[in-house]
């Protein structure tokens, strides 16, 4: 039991080789190449689906938006719940949790690119996804006057005129990024800090600023939810709907935070961290993919079994598609039959092999859970999974990876001077 | 179970005394019958040599007789006993009756577990507990060793080990 606490090397840093980036880049151009194939494919293949009469008709690039949109929210979700799960350990003063704080932290590095792709693209694909966005709903003498989207327009465009500028929006979107962006700089400035002065001052001062974040984030994460994916169905609302894409993010940032910690350990480094810091990990993705099905299924149920047709229609788009019900059917399978068969056991949670293939399918089906929020809404029957999405996944992903584990490589790996670091490396259970 | 009937206890003060002494005793090829302590020592049961309790078996099985118990009775009521219309549903909807699938579940795996333990540890009601020693329950650790199991080593060797581990007193418990 007794660990000796000598010989662990503290000032241990990853290092990112070449050969490693290598492979992430020839993830990345495979990606890229599949994106551009399915591109081309959907230019001159696609286009036959042409909406009977509607006013607006598909158009190829709708579908690359749809995409782009789906991964933006996706990988900023992972980005934030990294310093989101960052900030918790010092809020809930937790011990265990150490010697990985600074895996957890590097997610945050995404963040900055996160937002300047998220800000840009919205302006990119505007009309294209955001039904809302149409000046003409908001004209009273105009043919496609809608009175629901007219009540909900100050949202949007405040303090602007309606079907103008959506400054509210932007605002929320701009003060959003820039606040997460604050936290993540700040908390990862005062760990760093804390490194090179020690004492138990620091970890005060995070722990201070954890609070306020947490507090920050309960808010912007429920009204990106509301923004981001939510204002795509506009007429559609629902109360769990903050909930439910934080809990999917939470257990899609979980599981990658488990994913570069066991990749860590294989490499090498981190061997403070033993099977029992693995075993909370595969604990909380354990428990979080329950409680996003119990999210997911309170809000599917309530809506099923009151049957009121304006919050119905949002299931009935995806349960009654030939294109999107499958998967609902993936989604459920990968999201929470499969981790929670396969990680009720105790020894499943202490194995990483056990816990590799679970956190992978669970980032991949958590991918699919942000699907089915956007397409249905935004491609309608012209949806569906093929290359494209598959091409765009698999850039994001690595751009990811090397954005994040680029950022691990720049700072020691364990915060050295953290005054719990003692009580993790005797973390037994 | 029946020659279970005399032992010789060893009294200690403090858990860290108490499990460096179950480690040595151990290495010594005594088998120990039990170790009584007022409140949990971690790591007790590791250097005691336990095999990982089975109770999440018996939750998980226990579980599955709630689900099974569950959905078959509401398809039974539902769909075949007394079928109803319900807001216009099927009579047999799946969704509706996952909340009471999940709370027979829960239910079950619970009483289960409690009942199991209950019986594996000898708490069931007419289950006679056996005290090694009233302080037990106060300040005092108390190494229990059967001493049939040990007759190899025999009463004074095993009394000598126990003092020499820390034991603050030795005594002897003999049950009918």
């Amino acid at each position: 039991m007794a660990h000796s606490t000598t010989n662990y090397n503290l000032d241990q840093k990853f290092e990112f080789t070449a050969a490693l980036k290598k492979s992430i880049m020839t993830v990345l151009v495979i990606g890229a190449v599949i994106l551009a194939i399915g591109i081309v494919m959907a230019m001159f293949g696609g286009g036959h689906d042409h909406a009977e009469g509607g006013d607006h008709a598909y158009h190829w690039y709708q579908r690359l938006f749809a995409n782009l949109w789906i991964n933006n929210v996706y990988f900023t979700g992972i980005a934030v719940i990294g310093v989101f799960f960052f900030a918790i350990q010092y809020a809930a003063q937790a011990g265990w949790s150490a010697g990985i704080l600074r895996v957890m932290l590097s997610f945050g590095y995404w963040l900055p690119f996160a937002a300047g792709l998220m800000i840009v693209s919205f302006f990119i694909v505007n009309h294209d996804l955001f039904h809302w966005t149409h000046s003409d709903l908001f004209d009273p003498n105009d043919s496609h006057y809608d009175k629901i989207i007219d009540g909900k327009g100050s949202y949007f465009y405040w303090p602007m005129e309606k079907g103008t500028f959506p400054l509210f929006f932007v605002i929320r979107l701009v003060v959003f990024f820039g606040f997460w962006v604050f936290f993540f700089n700040k908390l990862k400035n005062l760990s760093f800090e804390e490194d090179i002065h020690g004492g138990t001052s620091y970890w005060g001062q995070i722990r201070k600023w954890s609070a306020i974040f947490l507090i920050f984030f309960a808010v912007s994460s429920s009204i990106s939810a509301w923004d981001w994916v939510m204002s795509i169905d506009t007429h559609w609302f629902s109360t769990m709907f903050g909930w439910y894409v934080f809990a999917s993010w939470f257990v899609a940032g979980l599981s990658a935070i488990t994913l570069v910690v066991v990749f860590l350990r294989e490499r090498g480094y981190l061997e403070m961290v033993n099977e029992n810091h693995i075993h909370d990990l595969g604990k909380f993705v354990f428990a979080f993919s329950i409680f996003w099905t119990y999210i997911w299924f309170s809000q599917f149920l309530l809506i099923y079994y009151a049957n009121i047709p304006e919050e119905s229609v949002y299931f009935v788009e995806r349960l009654e598609s030939d294109v999107y019900s499958p998967f609902i059917f993936v989604n459920l399978v990968l999201n929470f039959f499969l981790p929670f068969l396969v990680l009720m056991t105790r020894d499943a949670k202490r194995h990483a092999i056990f816990l590799k293939v679970v956190c992978s399918l669970i980032i991949l089906g958590h991918w699919f859970d942000f699907f089915l929020m956007v397409q249905p809404g935004t491609l309608g029957q012209n949806g569906g999974f093929g290359l494209m999405e598959l091409g765009m996944f698999l850039v994001y992903g690595s751009a990811v990876a090397l954005v994040v584990l680029g950022g691990l490589a720049k700072k020691p790996l364990i915060a050295k001077n953290h005054p719990m670091l003692e009580e993790s490396y005797h973390h037994h259970i | 179970m029946e020659r279970d009937k005399n032992f010789i206890l060893g009294v200690y003060d403090d858990e860290d005394v108490l499990m460096d002494a179950v480690t040595q005793i151990r290495k010594t090829g005594v088998k120990i019958h039990e170790v009584y302590s007022p409140f949990p020592v971690h790591g007790l049961d590791e250097v005691l040599g336990y095999r990982r309790s089975r109770l999440p078996i018996a939750a998980f099985i226990f579980g599955l007789i709630g689900t099974t118990l569950a959905l078959t009775m509401q398809f039974y009521m539902m769909k075949f006993d007394w079928p109803m219309i319900i807001g216009g549903k099927d009579h047999a909807s799946l969704p509706a009756f996952i909340p009471v699938t999940f709370e027979l579940t829960v239910l079950l795996a619970a009483f289960g577990m409690v009942g199991v333990f209950m019986v594996a540890s000898n708490l069931k009601p007419w289950g006679q507990a056996r005290i090694f020693d009233l302080r037990i329950t106060d300040d005092k650790h108390v190494m229990a060793i059967d001493l049939a199991n040990n007759a190899s080593i025999g009463e004074e060797k095993l009394a000598d080990v126990l003092k020499l581990t820390g034991a603050t007193e030795v005594n002897k418990k003999s049950f009918e």
